[in-house]
């Protein structure tokens, strides 16, 4: 491969003002053009010099033309997200949170599977095999178009992180960013998710041969915003609205939930907001300065404000929360009291799917929960308790 | 660089609720005019609180995909979206003159133009005329038949019988149908009784909702006696006390929907070419091969 014509050309128009991208440097002055690489330099070049120069290091000048032509988008969200799915250098990372955000730590032991950023000539070696990125459940690979004669041209591939090791013929193969957000629509068992960012995404599927801007509308849909807060991340400039502001910024049938009392604030986020419900990671907290003890997960994604369904849900706790506590007496065998607890469990961790039919050593069993009903249920279909406290 | 963000409500509970969204922003992305179309959610994701600051967009053009001004489009979205500088008086609207605002989101420092709902412009008449239109797969229905814009009406926000009532008089004076009325679902005159508002034989009931959902595919159907149970489907034209009433749920799932979302936007300043054509032409054209018979198939949810 040679460097183009065209792309001498447009560096020749950027020269004057100073090309300095991935290491490439070409300026113009009196003395003519300077081209600087990390591994050479030539000074006082002539046009016809400067492209017999440029032959040498024509990695940089297809670089170059990718990011410049292709990309484009300087300081954006987008083109940042597609500098880390290749690990480029984040020219606007803060150094302080330049290693969060969603580094794919998956192949442990192999040391480029971590954050450390490549130089061009060693990510145009991985991009001839493929590099791989993982956004929440998505895994990407970012690979070049023509992997024997690449011309810079970049492609992006995208499936389930479960399917990173399938057979691409084993897949639901699709090329339509907007079909994402019908495979992000159910989950597994058919049950709608209300939630994108929960860890629930199905499998079977790939997009392939993403240009850079689909790959970005295609992971929108699958997660929406998180290129965006990530990217603020980034840069040091994420921001959080805690709970209260939140609370209190609500009307009409949320306006109540400001009411909601800290130690159930606490109950809500450690009922939601954790890694087995959410792929994001609880940055809010009860207020400026006063930090919830719930841990706020270690997902990949920030979280930077209560989101809809804890609204939500928050308005039904604020009502329950404003009950009276009575004191209620029932009769239960020691047995009875511990099931109640693993039925209670089961339903939390999505368990009772997993509890076999005959398993009756588990109390959340549905012939014990039956029996149970059975026995301690009255005919209106009560629990036979009596309220002790008035 | 312009972007067009359509603001609707969408659901925790039922995943057809943002199918109209999607749709209509599918068919916008087809035209062009837009150099980024999002869709955006009360809610579901990108919840309104975060979707400005996904677009690159200096320019944003937000069209609330709610049929009614009031709480929604005067309240809860420009709150979200960080219009600081919003004020209703901005729209200076009787109910159903909101044309838009241009404002700052301040958490972007972008340009918004924060324009009306789709359900209170004029264009909507237009939309309500072409679900009668699919209905009866006959584009040129009208006489010998009644039609009935069917609302939800509420006595906490007067202006959500306004718009019924707005496009039911616009319709009523091209007296291109026998008769013309606006029922509602919480007030009089109510939908129950549909048969006792019309002498016509055939009457097209249209529901001026967004999608479709438990009220256009359960409550309403039941409602006029359209079907004992709503599970079990119903005809159309289903045959009610002497009439023939053509029923085939939200007209916010009309493709011509697409195009009032454009003229919301070239309202209020938006470069869109020749998008509206497009998109009739569209809207014609899905008009001429026959509706989908969506009756008695209803999500049931």
């Amino acid at each position: 491969m040679t460097v183009a014509t065209d792309d001498l050309e447009t560096l020749l128009e950027h020269a004057a003002a100073g090309v300095a991208f991935d290491g490439l440097h070409v300026d113009e002055s009196d003395d003519g053009y300077r081209l600087e690489t990390p591994d050479n330099e030539w000074t006082g070049l002539d046009e016809t010099e400067l492209h017999h120069a440029l032959e040498s290091c024509e990695e940089y000048v297809t670089n170059w033309r990718y990011w410049q032509d292709r990309v484009g988008g300087e300081g954006t969200a987008r083109r940042a997200f597609l500098r880390w799915c290749e690990r480029a250098p984040l020219a606007d990372a803060e150094t302080d949170h330049a290693t969060t955000g969603p580094w794919s730590e998956r192949s442990e032991g192999d040391a480029d599977a971590g954050g450390e950023p490549l130089a061009v000539p060693e990510r145009y070696d991985a991009l001839r095999d493929g590099i791989d990125r993982e956004w929440g459940q998505l895994s990407i690979t970012a690979r070049f178009v023509d992997i024997d004669d690449p011309d810079g041209e970049r492609v992006y591939d995208l499936w389930h992180v479960d399917d990173a090791g399938s057979d691409i013929a084993a897949l639901e193969v699709y090329d339509d960013p907007r079909d994402a957000r019908e495979l992000a629509t159910y989950d597994d068992d058919g049950r709608y998710r209300p939630l994108k960012t929960a860890p629930t995404l199905p499998a079977g599927w790939a997009f392939t041969g993403l240009s850079g801007a689909a790959l970005v509308e295609t992971v929108e849909f699958f997660y929406p915003a998180t290129v965006a807060n990530w990217h603020r991340e980034l840069q040091g400039n994420l921001d959080v609205d805690h709970w209260l502001e939140t609370a209190e910024r609500q009307t009409g049938i949320y306006d109540v939930i400001d009411e909601l009392p800290r130690e159930a604030v606490e109950w809500m986020a450690e009922a939601c907001c954790v890694d087995s419900q959410c792929l994001r990671r609880r940055e809010w907290q009860y207020e400026a300065g006063d930090e919830l003890d719930a841990d706020g997960g270690d997902g990949p994604f920030p979280c930077r404000e209560p989101c809809s369904l804890v609204v939500a849900a928050a308005r039904k706790w604020t009502t329950l929360e404003s009950e009276t506590e009575h004191t209620y007496e029932l009769e239960l065998t020691t047995s009875e009291l511990n099931q109640l607890e693993e039925l209670i469990d089961a339903v939390a961790e999505d368990r009772t799917e997993d509890i076999r039919e005959a398993d009756v050593y588990d109390g959340a069993n549905r012939y014990r929960a039956r029996y149970l009903r059975a026995k301690r249920f009255d005919d209106e279909g009560e629990l036979e308790a009596t309220r002790v406290d008035d | 660089m312009q972007a067009l963000v359509i603001a609707a409500h969408g659901s925790h509970l039922n995943p057809d609720a943002s199918d109209p969204t999607y749709a209509h922003a599918d068919t916008i992305r087809e035209t062009g005019a837009f150099d980024e179309v999002r869709e955006a959610f009360w809610k579901e994701e990108p919840h309104f609180r975060e979707v400005i600051r996904t677009l690159e967009s200096d320019e944003v053009f937000v069209v609330p995909l709610f049929i009614s001004e009031g709480y929604f489009t005067e309240e809860v979205i420009p709150r979200e979206l960080r219009l600081e500088e919003w004020d209703p008086d901005r729209w200076e609207s009787d109910g159903t003159s909101a044309s838009q605002a241009t404002l700052e989101a301040e958490d972007v420092g972008k340009t918004i133009h924060y324009c009306g709902p789709v359900g209170t412009h004029d264009a909507m008449t237009d939309v309500i005329v072409q679900r009668a239109e699919t209905a009866t797969e006959d584009p040129d229905v009208g006489e010998g038949f009644g039609l009935s814009v069917v609302g939800h009406g509420t006595d906490r926000n007067e202006n959500s019988a306004k718009a019924i009532k707005y496009h039911s008089d616009r319709i009523a004076d091209r007296d291109r149908f026998d008769e013309v009325k606006a029922l509602f679902m919480d007030e009089e005159p109510e939908v129950d009784d549909v048969t006792d508002y019309f002498e016509s034989e055939d009457i097209v009931v249209v529901p001026l909702f967004i999608a479709d959902g438990y009220h256009t595919q359960e409550d309403i159907p039941e409602d006029m006696g359209l079907t004992e149970d709503y599970r079990l489907g119903w005809d159309v034209p289903a045959a009610v006390d002497g009439h023939r009433i053509w029923y085939t749920g939200a007209v916010g799932t009309e493709d011509l929907m697409a195009d009032v979302v454009l003229e919301r936007a070239a309202d209020a300043g938006a470069d869109i070419g020749d998008a509206r054509e497009a998109v009739r032409e569209l809207a014609a054209s899905v008009a001429d091969t026959g509706p989908e018979p969506s009756a008695g198939t209803g999500t049931g949810d």
